[in-house]
Protein backbone atom coordinates (compact mmCIF):
# COMPACT_ATOMS: atom_id res chain seq x y z
CA UNK A 1 0.00 0.00 0.00
CA UNK A 2 2.49 2.53 1.26
CA UNK A 3 4.94 1.15 -1.98
CA UNK A 4 2.23 2.02 -4.35
CA UNK A 5 1.96 5.43 -2.88
CA UNK A 6 5.42 5.71 -2.93
CA UNK A 7 5.94 4.41 -6.82
CA UNK A 8 2.84 6.50 -7.75
CA UNK A 9 3.83 9.80 -5.95
CA UNK A 10 7.47 8.97 -7.57
CA UNK A 11 5.80 8.19 -11.40
CA UNK A 12 3.77 11.91 -10.54
CA UNK A 13 6.40 13.96 -9.86
CA UNK A 14 8.38 12.14 -12.97
CA UNK A 15 5.67 13.39 -15.79
CA UNK A 16 4.95 16.99 -14.01
CA UNK A 17 8.82 17.83 -14.44
CA UNK A 18 8.68 16.13 -18.20
CA UNK A 19 5.48 18.52 -18.22
CA UNK A 20 7.17 21.47 -16.56
CA UNK A 21 10.31 20.79 -19.42
CA UNK A 22 8.05 20.41 -22.59
CA UNK A 23 5.93 23.98 -21.15
CA UNK A 24 9.38 25.56 -20.91
CA UNK A 25 10.63 24.40 -24.23
CA UNK A 26 7.13 25.81 -25.60
CA UNK A 27 7.56 29.08 -24.09
CA UNK A 28 11.25 29.18 -25.85
CA UNK A 29 9.78 27.97 -28.86
CA UNK A 30 7.00 30.61 -28.89
CA UNK A 31 9.52 33.16 -28.30
CA UNK A 32 11.78 32.39 -30.30
CA UNK A 33 9.88 31.72 -33.79
CA UNK A 34 6.31 33.32 -33.37
CA UNK A 35 7.49 36.02 -30.89
CA UNK A 36 9.18 38.02 -33.58
CA UNK A 37 6.10 38.32 -35.73
CA UNK A 38 4.12 39.45 -32.53
CA UNK A 39 6.85 42.64 -32.70
CA UNK A 40 8.73 40.81 -29.63
CA UNK A 41 12.22 40.75 -31.12
CA UNK A 42 14.75 38.22 -30.02
CA UNK A 43 17.39 39.27 -28.00
CA UNK A 44 20.07 38.08 -31.03
CA UNK A 45 22.95 39.62 -29.82
CA UNK A 46 22.68 37.38 -26.94
CA UNK A 47 22.05 34.81 -29.02
CA UNK A 48 25.31 34.98 -30.97
CA UNK A 49 27.15 35.57 -27.55
CA UNK A 50 25.19 32.01 -26.57
CA UNK A 51 26.83 30.72 -29.33
CA UNK A 52 30.09 31.71 -29.38
CA UNK A 53 30.14 30.47 -26.04
CA UNK A 54 28.24 27.07 -25.79
CA UNK A 55 29.19 26.19 -29.55
CA UNK A 56 32.45 27.53 -31.08
CA UNK A 57 34.42 27.72 -27.94
CA UNK A 58 33.49 23.89 -27.20
CA UNK A 59 34.86 22.90 -30.53
CA UNK A 60 38.54 22.32 -29.12
CA UNK A 61 37.65 20.10 -26.40
CA UNK A 62 34.50 18.33 -28.52
CA UNK A 63 37.83 17.68 -31.52
CA UNK A 64 39.82 15.99 -29.52
CA UNK A 65 37.00 14.02 -27.52
CA UNK A 66 35.49 12.50 -30.64
CA UNK A 67 38.92 12.04 -32.63
CA UNK A 68 39.81 9.78 -29.39
CA UNK A 69 36.42 7.89 -29.77
CA UNK A 70 36.90 7.63 -33.59
CA UNK A 71 40.38 6.28 -32.92
CA UNK A 72 39.06 3.74 -30.16
CA UNK A 73 35.80 2.47 -32.30
CA UNK A 74 38.46 1.83 -35.32
CA UNK A 75 40.38 -0.17 -32.63
CA UNK A 76 37.60 -2.11 -31.45
CA UNK A 77 35.80 -2.80 -34.62
CA UNK A 78 39.27 -3.65 -35.64
CA UNK A 79 39.68 -6.66 -32.80
CA UNK A 80 36.34 -8.37 -33.95
CA UNK A 81 37.05 -7.75 -38.16
CA UNK A 82 40.38 -8.98 -38.19
CA UNK A 83 39.09 -12.45 -37.69
CA UNK A 84 37.33 -12.68 -40.75
CA UNK A 85 39.70 -10.62 -42.76
CA UNK A 86 37.59 -7.91 -43.45
CA UNK A 87 39.76 -5.01 -41.96
CA UNK A 88 38.88 -2.79 -44.80
CA UNK A 89 35.16 -2.48 -43.62
CA UNK A 90 36.97 -0.54 -40.37
CA UNK A 91 36.42 2.69 -42.40
CA UNK A 92 32.12 2.43 -42.60
CA UNK A 93 32.14 1.04 -39.21
CA UNK A 94 33.53 3.95 -37.71
CA UNK A 95 31.71 6.39 -40.15
CA UNK A 96 28.47 4.80 -39.18
CA UNK A 97 28.60 4.69 -35.83
CA UNK A 98 29.97 8.10 -35.50
CA UNK A 99 27.24 9.68 -37.35
CA UNK A 100 24.43 7.51 -36.21
CA UNK A 101 24.91 7.20 -32.54
CA UNK A 102 28.42 8.43 -30.66
CA UNK A 103 28.49 11.65 -32.49
CA UNK A 104 25.54 13.35 -31.63
CA UNK A 105 25.59 11.74 -27.91
CA UNK A 106 29.18 12.51 -27.16
CA UNK A 107 28.66 16.29 -28.75
CA UNK A 108 25.37 16.50 -26.29
CA UNK A 109 27.63 15.03 -23.17
CA UNK A 110 30.23 17.55 -23.87
CA UNK A 111 27.55 20.18 -24.47
CA UNK A 112 25.73 18.99 -20.93
CA UNK A 113 29.42 19.39 -19.22
CA UNK A 114 30.23 23.03 -20.56
CA UNK A 115 27.03 24.36 -20.83
CA UNK A 116 24.27 22.59 -19.33
CA UNK A 117 25.70 23.19 -16.07
CA UNK A 118 26.17 26.68 -17.10
CA UNK A 119 22.81 27.32 -17.41
CA UNK A 120 21.71 25.90 -14.64
CA UNK A 121 24.38 27.86 -12.57
CA UNK A 122 23.84 31.30 -14.72
CA UNK A 123 20.12 31.14 -13.90
CA UNK A 124 20.40 29.60 -10.47
CA UNK A 125 22.58 32.06 -8.98
CA UNK A 126 20.46 34.91 -10.86
CA UNK A 127 17.47 33.40 -9.01
CA UNK A 128 19.43 33.40 -5.64
CA UNK A 129 20.17 36.83 -5.90
CA UNK A 130 16.61 38.24 -6.59
CA UNK A 131 17.67 38.95 -10.63
CA UNK A 132 14.75 37.60 -11.85
CA UNK A 133 12.27 38.92 -9.49
CA UNK A 134 13.82 42.05 -10.77
CA UNK A 135 13.01 41.24 -14.21
CA UNK A 136 9.68 40.15 -13.45
CA UNK A 137 9.09 43.47 -11.26
CA UNK A 138 10.30 45.30 -14.68
CA UNK A 139 7.73 43.69 -16.97
CA UNK A 140 10.38 41.56 -18.42
CA UNK A 141 9.71 38.09 -18.75
CA UNK A 142 12.45 35.92 -17.38
CA UNK A 143 11.78 32.77 -20.28
CA UNK A 144 12.20 35.29 -23.17
CA UNK A 145 15.07 37.56 -21.86
CA UNK A 146 17.28 33.94 -20.84
CA UNK A 147 15.75 31.34 -21.71
CA UNK A 148 14.71 31.84 -25.48
CA UNK A 149 18.63 32.72 -26.62
CA UNK A 150 19.92 30.14 -25.08
CA UNK A 151 17.24 28.01 -26.36
CA UNK A 152 17.99 29.23 -30.23
CA UNK A 153 21.46 29.07 -29.66
CA UNK A 154 21.78 25.56 -28.69
CA UNK A 155 19.36 24.27 -31.24
CA UNK A 156 21.43 26.02 -33.84
CA UNK A 157 24.94 24.98 -32.22
CA UNK A 158 24.20 21.39 -31.59
CA UNK A 159 23.83 20.17 -35.18
CA UNK A 160 26.57 22.15 -36.17
CA UNK A 161 28.85 20.91 -33.36
CA UNK A 162 27.44 17.28 -34.56
CA UNK A 163 28.96 17.43 -37.74
CA UNK A 164 32.46 18.29 -36.80
CA UNK A 165 32.54 15.38 -33.84
CA UNK A 166 31.47 13.10 -37.08
CA UNK A 167 34.28 14.20 -39.13
CA UNK A 168 36.72 14.41 -36.30
CA UNK A 169 35.86 10.70 -35.17
CA UNK A 170 36.26 9.96 -38.84
CA UNK A 171 39.75 11.27 -39.00
CA UNK A 172 40.52 9.92 -35.62
CA UNK A 173 39.90 6.26 -37.14
CA UNK A 174 41.65 7.43 -40.11
CA UNK A 175 44.66 7.55 -38.25
CA UNK A 176 43.83 3.59 -37.25
CA UNK A 177 43.30 2.74 -40.58
CA UNK A 178 46.31 4.22 -42.05
CA UNK A 179 48.83 3.07 -40.00
CA UNK A 180 47.44 -0.63 -39.29
CA UNK A 181 44.86 -1.49 -41.88
CA UNK A 182 46.82 -0.25 -45.35
CA UNK A 183 44.44 2.46 -46.37
CA UNK A 184 45.61 5.89 -47.58
CA UNK A 185 44.31 8.88 -46.28
CA UNK A 186 42.25 9.53 -49.44
CA UNK A 187 41.31 5.71 -49.97
CA UNK A 188 40.13 6.10 -45.98
CA UNK A 189 38.18 8.86 -45.91
CA UNK A 190 36.79 7.77 -49.86
CA UNK A 191 35.94 4.51 -47.91
CA UNK A 192 34.12 6.20 -45.23
CA UNK A 193 31.96 8.62 -47.90
CA UNK A 194 30.96 5.79 -49.51
CA UNK A 195 29.42 4.04 -46.45
CA UNK A 196 27.43 6.75 -45.15
CA UNK A 197 23.93 7.49 -46.87
CA UNK A 198 22.38 10.94 -46.16
CA UNK A 199 20.10 9.13 -43.89
CA UNK A 200 22.49 8.45 -41.21
CA UNK A 201 23.58 11.66 -41.13
CA UNK A 202 20.37 13.65 -41.18
CA UNK A 203 19.11 10.92 -37.94
CA UNK A 204 21.99 12.01 -36.20
CA UNK A 205 21.66 15.57 -36.74
CA UNK A 206 17.67 15.10 -36.11
CA UNK A 207 18.47 13.61 -32.55
CA UNK A 208 21.62 16.74 -31.94
CA UNK A 209 18.42 18.92 -32.67
CA UNK A 210 16.29 17.30 -30.02
CA UNK A 211 19.54 17.05 -27.65
CA UNK A 212 20.17 20.77 -27.73
CA UNK A 213 16.02 21.21 -26.83
CA UNK A 214 16.46 18.74 -23.70
CA UNK A 215 19.80 20.43 -22.82
CA UNK A 216 18.66 23.80 -22.54
CA UNK A 217 14.96 22.95 -21.24
CA UNK A 218 16.62 21.23 -18.16
CA UNK A 219 19.53 23.05 -17.57
CA UNK A 220 16.84 26.85 -17.45
CA UNK A 221 14.42 24.49 -15.32
CA UNK A 222 16.79 23.62 -12.65
CA UNK A 223 18.10 27.28 -12.81
CA UNK A 224 14.91 28.77 -12.23
CA UNK A 225 13.45 26.24 -9.45
CA UNK A 226 17.02 26.46 -7.77
CA UNK A 227 15.79 27.69 -3.94
CA UNK A 228 17.38 29.95 -1.47
CA UNK A 229 20.87 30.22 -0.57
CA UNK A 230 24.32 29.56 -2.63
CA UNK A 231 24.57 25.83 -1.74
CA UNK A 232 21.39 25.15 -4.20
CA UNK A 233 22.75 26.42 -6.69
CA UNK A 234 25.58 24.01 -6.33
CA UNK A 235 22.71 21.67 -6.30
CA UNK A 236 20.74 23.03 -9.51
CA UNK A 237 23.69 22.45 -11.27
CA UNK A 238 24.52 19.00 -10.18
CA UNK A 239 20.93 17.99 -10.94
CA UNK A 240 20.96 20.02 -14.47
CA UNK A 241 23.78 17.73 -15.22
CA UNK A 242 22.03 14.21 -14.17
CA UNK A 243 19.37 15.12 -15.41
CA UNK A 244 20.63 15.68 -18.53
CA UNK A 245 22.47 12.93 -19.30
CA UNK A 246 19.53 10.59 -18.43
CA UNK A 247 17.09 12.30 -20.35
CA UNK A 248 19.32 12.79 -23.30
CA UNK A 249 19.97 9.24 -23.40
CA UNK A 250 16.69 8.64 -23.09
CA UNK A 251 15.17 10.62 -25.91
CA UNK A 252 18.24 8.47 -28.35
CA UNK A 253 16.53 5.90 -27.41
CA UNK A 254 13.14 7.06 -28.47
CA UNK A 255 14.62 8.30 -31.47
CA UNK A 256 16.58 5.47 -32.42
CA UNK A 257 13.96 3.44 -32.19
CA UNK A 258 11.80 5.52 -34.14
CA UNK A 259 14.02 5.27 -36.92
CA UNK A 260 14.88 1.88 -36.91
CA UNK A 261 11.22 1.23 -37.73
CA UNK A 262 11.03 3.98 -39.92
CA UNK A 263 14.10 2.26 -42.20
CA UNK A 264 12.40 -0.93 -41.60
CA UNK A 265 9.82 -0.53 -44.13
CA UNK B 1 -7.69 51.45 14.47
CA UNK B 2 -7.11 54.31 13.09
CA UNK B 3 -6.06 54.46 9.51
CA UNK B 4 -7.81 51.36 8.15
CA UNK B 5 -10.44 51.84 5.65
CA UNK B 6 -13.45 49.68 5.68
CA UNK B 7 -13.19 46.54 3.86
CA UNK B 8 -15.17 47.69 0.71
CA UNK B 9 -13.96 48.13 -3.42
CA UNK B 10 -11.49 50.97 -3.45
CA UNK B 11 -12.75 54.21 -5.65
CA UNK B 12 -11.03 54.19 -9.25
CA UNK B 13 -10.96 57.67 -8.82
CA UNK B 14 -7.51 59.78 -9.53
CA UNK B 15 -8.07 61.19 -6.00
CA UNK B 16 -8.56 57.12 -4.58
CA UNK B 17 -5.77 55.51 -2.84
CA UNK B 18 -2.62 53.97 -4.90
CA UNK B 19 -2.77 50.73 -3.30
CA UNK B 20 -5.33 48.60 -1.60
CA UNK B 21 -5.60 45.62 0.33
CA UNK B 22 -8.37 43.28 0.87
CA UNK B 23 -8.00 40.59 3.12
CA UNK B 24 -5.17 39.12 1.14
CA UNK B 25 -3.70 36.01 2.70
CA UNK B 26 -0.59 34.29 1.10
CA UNK B 27 0.11 30.72 1.76
CA UNK B 28 3.93 29.00 0.58
CA UNK B 29 3.85 24.94 0.58
CA UNK B 30 0.75 24.96 2.60
CA UNK B 31 1.85 27.56 5.48
CA UNK B 32 -0.55 30.67 5.35
CA UNK B 33 2.21 33.68 5.75
CA UNK B 34 -0.38 36.47 5.94
CA UNK B 35 -3.87 36.28 7.58
CA UNK B 36 -5.80 38.48 5.88
CA UNK B 37 -3.87 42.12 5.65
CA UNK B 38 -5.85 45.14 4.63
CA UNK B 39 -4.72 48.43 4.06
CA UNK B 40 -4.11 51.29 1.62
CA UNK B 41 -2.25 53.58 0.61
CA UNK B 42 -2.51 56.88 -0.70
CA UNK B 43 -0.96 58.69 -3.83
CA UNK B 44 2.07 60.53 -2.81
CA UNK B 45 2.00 58.84 0.51
CA UNK B 46 5.47 57.14 2.32
CA UNK B 47 4.42 53.93 3.77
CA UNK B 48 6.53 51.94 6.03
CA UNK B 49 6.15 48.50 6.87
CA UNK B 50 8.15 47.43 9.99
CA UNK B 51 8.16 44.25 11.42
CA UNK B 52 10.51 41.87 13.13
CA UNK B 53 12.63 38.56 11.41
CA UNK B 54 9.66 36.66 9.67
CA UNK B 55 6.92 38.60 10.59
CA UNK B 56 5.61 38.18 6.89
CA UNK B 57 7.09 41.96 5.87
CA UNK B 58 8.90 40.84 2.98
CA UNK B 59 6.47 38.46 1.45
CA UNK B 60 4.14 41.20 1.96
CA UNK B 61 5.96 43.23 0.06
CA UNK B 62 6.62 40.48 -2.34
CA UNK B 63 2.70 40.35 -3.31
CA UNK B 64 2.34 43.90 -3.83
CA UNK B 65 4.90 43.87 -6.34
CA UNK B 66 2.75 40.78 -7.60
CA UNK B 67 5.94 38.01 -7.18
CA UNK B 68 3.06 36.49 -4.53
CA UNK B 69 0.17 35.75 -5.79
CA UNK B 70 -2.44 35.47 -2.68
CA UNK B 71 -4.08 33.04 -2.16
CA UNK B 72 -7.42 34.58 -1.32
CA UNK B 73 -8.04 38.57 -0.95
CA UNK B 74 -7.48 41.80 -3.29
CA UNK B 75 -4.63 43.76 -4.29
CA UNK B 76 -5.54 46.53 -6.10
CA UNK B 77 -2.72 49.12 -7.63
CA UNK B 78 -3.33 52.06 -9.79
CA UNK B 79 -7.25 51.23 -9.47
CA UNK B 80 -6.81 47.53 -10.82
CA UNK B 81 -6.89 44.60 -9.45
CA UNK B 82 -3.83 43.00 -9.51
CA UNK B 83 -4.74 39.44 -9.29
CA UNK B 84 -7.76 39.45 -11.79
CA UNK B 85 -6.20 41.31 -14.76
CA UNK B 86 -4.40 39.45 -18.21
CA UNK B 87 -0.79 39.36 -18.08
CA UNK B 88 -0.39 42.40 -20.47
CA UNK B 89 -2.78 44.41 -18.12
CA UNK B 90 -0.65 43.62 -14.72
CA UNK B 91 3.04 43.96 -17.27
CA UNK B 92 1.69 47.56 -17.95
CA UNK B 93 0.86 48.23 -14.09
CA UNK B 94 4.57 46.88 -13.67
CA UNK B 95 6.08 49.27 -15.68
CA UNK B 96 4.68 51.75 -13.53
CA UNK B 97 6.37 50.38 -10.44
CA UNK B 98 9.64 50.39 -9.16
CA UNK B 99 11.58 48.13 -6.78
CA UNK B 100 14.76 48.56 -5.31
CA UNK B 101 15.69 44.81 -3.93
CA UNK B 102 17.45 44.13 -0.83
CA UNK B 103 20.48 43.00 -2.11
CA UNK B 104 20.31 45.51 -5.52
CA UNK B 105 19.51 42.26 -7.19
CA UNK B 106 21.56 44.56 -10.21
CA UNK B 107 22.43 41.63 -13.00
CA UNK B 108 25.90 41.30 -13.32
CA UNK B 109 26.75 40.62 -16.48
CA UNK B 110 25.69 44.22 -17.51
CA UNK B 111 27.15 47.66 -16.72
CA UNK B 112 25.82 49.90 -14.39
CA UNK B 113 24.55 52.03 -17.21
CA UNK B 114 22.91 49.01 -19.21
CA UNK B 115 21.34 47.37 -15.95
CA UNK B 116 19.73 51.20 -15.80
CA UNK B 117 18.89 51.00 -19.76
CA UNK B 118 17.74 47.80 -19.52
CA UNK B 119 13.71 48.88 -19.13
CA UNK B 120 13.82 51.50 -21.23
CA UNK B 121 15.18 49.54 -23.87
CA UNK B 122 12.64 46.81 -23.64
CA UNK B 123 9.56 48.85 -23.08
CA UNK B 124 10.14 52.17 -25.28
CA UNK B 125 11.46 52.52 -28.68
CA UNK B 126 13.70 55.76 -27.62
CA UNK B 127 17.04 55.82 -29.50
CA UNK B 128 20.02 54.99 -27.97
CA UNK B 129 20.97 58.75 -27.66
CA UNK B 130 18.17 59.33 -25.77
CA UNK B 131 18.69 55.99 -23.44
CA UNK B 132 22.37 57.44 -22.91
CA UNK B 133 20.61 60.97 -21.56
CA UNK B 134 18.23 59.54 -19.30
CA UNK B 135 20.86 56.79 -17.63
CA UNK B 136 23.06 59.69 -16.94
CA UNK B 137 20.25 61.62 -15.68
CA UNK B 138 19.09 58.57 -13.54
CA UNK B 139 22.34 57.96 -12.26
CA UNK B 140 23.31 61.54 -11.28
CA UNK B 141 19.55 61.43 -9.20
CA UNK B 142 21.45 59.01 -7.09
CA UNK B 143 24.63 60.42 -6.55
CA UNK B 144 26.18 57.94 -8.72
CA UNK B 145 27.24 60.20 -12.14
CA UNK B 146 30.33 58.73 -13.68
CA UNK B 147 29.83 55.08 -13.13
CA UNK B 148 28.22 54.07 -16.37
CA UNK B 149 30.88 51.91 -17.28
CA UNK B 150 31.48 50.50 -14.32
CA UNK B 151 30.67 46.24 -13.54
CA UNK B 152 28.18 45.66 -10.03
CA UNK B 153 30.87 43.74 -8.78
CA UNK B 154 33.08 46.47 -8.57
CA UNK B 155 31.05 49.10 -6.60
CA UNK B 156 30.13 48.94 -2.63
CA UNK B 157 26.73 47.92 -0.96
CA UNK B 158 25.62 51.43 -0.68
CA UNK B 159 26.47 52.32 -4.43
CA UNK B 160 25.03 48.74 -5.97
CA UNK B 161 21.69 50.32 -3.55
CA UNK B 162 22.00 53.71 -5.27
CA UNK B 163 22.03 51.92 -8.91
CA UNK B 164 18.78 49.76 -7.79
CA UNK B 165 17.39 52.69 -7.17
CA UNK B 166 18.44 54.32 -10.76
CA UNK B 167 17.16 51.44 -12.50
CA UNK B 168 13.76 51.61 -10.11
CA UNK B 169 13.54 55.03 -11.58
CA UNK B 170 13.98 54.76 -14.87
CA UNK B 171 10.50 54.23 -16.05
CA UNK B 172 9.07 57.49 -14.26
CA UNK B 173 7.35 55.15 -11.59
CA UNK B 174 4.46 56.29 -10.14
CA UNK B 175 5.16 54.05 -7.30
CA UNK B 176 8.49 52.85 -6.06
CA UNK B 177 9.06 49.99 -3.48
CA UNK B 178 11.99 49.21 -1.09
CA UNK B 179 13.07 46.32 0.60
CA UNK B 180 15.28 47.21 3.45
CA UNK B 181 17.01 49.63 1.91
CA UNK B 182 19.79 50.28 5.12
CA UNK B 183 20.08 47.21 5.75
CA UNK B 184 23.91 45.80 5.97
CA UNK B 185 25.27 49.51 5.17
CA UNK B 186 26.51 51.71 7.93
CA UNK B 187 25.18 54.41 9.13
CA UNK B 188 26.28 57.04 7.42
CA UNK B 189 25.29 55.65 3.82
CA UNK B 190 22.39 54.53 5.03
CA UNK B 191 21.41 57.80 5.75
CA UNK B 192 22.06 58.97 2.71
CA UNK B 193 19.92 56.35 1.34
CA UNK B 194 17.34 57.43 4.32
CA UNK B 195 17.95 61.16 2.32
CA UNK B 196 17.39 59.77 -1.36
CA UNK B 197 13.93 58.48 -0.28
CA UNK B 198 12.97 61.95 1.24
CA UNK B 199 14.46 63.73 -1.77
CA UNK B 200 12.51 61.75 -4.08
CA UNK B 201 8.99 62.22 -2.56
CA UNK B 202 9.54 65.53 -2.30
CA UNK B 203 10.84 66.29 -5.85
CA UNK B 204 8.67 63.81 -7.47
CA UNK B 205 5.86 63.16 -5.52
CA UNK B 206 5.82 59.48 -5.91
CA UNK B 207 4.29 57.06 -3.81
CA UNK B 208 6.39 55.08 -1.90
CA UNK B 209 6.50 52.06 -0.22
CA UNK B 210 9.36 51.03 2.62
CA UNK B 211 9.71 47.66 4.08
CA UNK B 212 12.40 47.83 7.11
CA UNK B 213 13.07 47.14 10.44
CA UNK B 214 15.18 50.25 11.15
CA UNK B 215 13.55 52.44 13.27
CA UNK B 216 15.26 55.45 13.39
CA UNK B 217 14.85 55.57 9.51
CA UNK B 218 11.63 54.88 9.74
CA UNK B 219 10.52 57.41 11.91
CA UNK B 220 12.35 59.87 9.35
CA UNK B 221 11.20 58.86 5.96
CA UNK B 222 7.38 57.44 6.94
CA UNK B 223 4.00 59.27 6.39
CA UNK B 224 2.48 56.39 8.11
CA UNK B 225 3.37 53.10 9.11
CA UNK B 226 2.02 49.98 9.47
CA UNK B 227 3.24 47.54 11.78
CA UNK B 228 3.61 43.70 10.54
CA UNK B 229 3.78 41.09 13.10
CA UNK B 230 3.02 37.01 12.83
CA UNK B 231 1.48 37.83 9.46
CA UNK B 232 -0.91 40.07 10.85
CA UNK B 233 -1.51 44.16 10.98
CA UNK B 234 -1.05 44.87 14.33
CA UNK B 235 -1.34 48.58 14.14
CA UNK B 236 -1.37 51.29 11.52
CA UNK B 237 -1.05 55.36 12.15
CA UNK B 238 1.13 58.29 11.43
CA UNK B 239 4.44 58.36 13.10
CA UNK B 240 3.32 60.33 16.14
CA UNK B 241 0.31 58.12 16.80
CA UNK B 242 2.64 54.98 16.56
CA UNK B 243 5.22 56.50 18.87
CA UNK B 244 2.34 57.38 21.78
CA UNK B 245 0.89 54.13 20.75
CA UNK B 246 -0.16 52.00 23.77
CA UNK B 247 -0.41 48.87 21.94
CA UNK B 248 1.72 46.64 24.01
CA UNK B 249 3.06 44.86 20.22
CA UNK B 250 3.68 48.40 19.32
CA UNK B 251 5.30 49.54 22.40
CA UNK B 252 7.72 46.78 22.80
CA UNK B 253 8.78 47.16 19.27
CA UNK B 254 9.66 50.87 19.48
CA UNK B 255 10.89 50.31 22.97
CA UNK B 256 13.14 47.61 21.32
CA UNK B 257 12.15 45.33 24.23
CA UNK B 258 13.35 41.78 23.79
CA UNK B 259 10.74 38.94 24.30
CA UNK B 260 10.26 37.71 27.96
CA UNK B 261 12.82 34.54 28.43
CA UNK B 262 10.75 32.53 30.40
CA UNK B 263 7.69 32.90 28.98
CA UNK B 264 9.52 32.45 25.65
CA UNK B 265 10.42 28.65 26.98
CA UNK B 266 6.85 27.65 28.34
CA UNK B 267 5.61 29.36 24.78
CA UNK B 268 7.94 27.08 22.79
CA UNK B 269 6.63 23.95 24.41
CA UNK B 270 3.30 25.20 23.93
CA UNK B 271 3.69 25.91 20.98
CA UNK B 272 5.78 22.31 20.21
CA UNK B 273 2.66 20.65 21.71
CA UNK B 274 -0.09 22.47 20.22
CA UNK B 275 1.47 22.40 16.76
CA UNK B 276 2.91 18.50 16.51
CA UNK B 277 -0.50 16.71 15.59
CA UNK B 278 -1.21 19.59 12.75
CA UNK B 279 1.91 19.37 11.06
CA UNK B 280 2.26 15.47 10.35
CA UNK B 281 -0.26 13.24 11.64
CA UNK B 282 1.69 9.68 11.71
CA UNK B 283 0.44 7.66 9.01
CA UNK B 284 -1.78 4.56 10.11
CA UNK B 285 -0.74 3.20 6.18
CA UNK B 286 3.05 2.64 7.67
CA UNK B 287 2.64 0.18 10.17
CA UNK B 288 0.59 -2.36 7.90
Amino acid sequence: MEFARKVGAAVINALSYLGSLAALAGRAAFAAFIGPFLGRPVRFQSAVEQAMEAGVRALPILSLITFFIGLILALQSAYELKRFGALNYVASAVAISMSRELGPLITAIVVIGRSGSAFAAEIGTMKVSEEIDALETMAIDPVHFLVTPKFIAMVFMLPCLTIWANSMGILGGSLFGVLQADFTWTRYIHASLEALFLRDVVTGLIKSFMFGVTITAVGCLEGLSTGGGAEQVGRSTTRAVVVSIFLVILVDLVFTTLFFFLGAH
Amino acid sequence: MPGIADPTRPSVSLDGPMISLREVRVSYTGREILHGITFDVQRGETLVILGGSGSGKSTLLRTLVGLEKPSSGEVWIAGKNFSAISETERDDIRKKIGMSFQGGALFGSMTVGENVALPLREHTKLEESTIDIMVRLKLDQVGLSGYEQYMPSQLSGGMKKRAAVARALAMDPEILFFDEPSAGLDPIIAAGIDQLILDLKQAFRMTIIVVTHELASAFLIADRMVLINKGDVVAMGTVKEMQNSTHPRVRQFMDRVPEPAVAQELDYLQMLTEQQPRQGSPSPGKSR
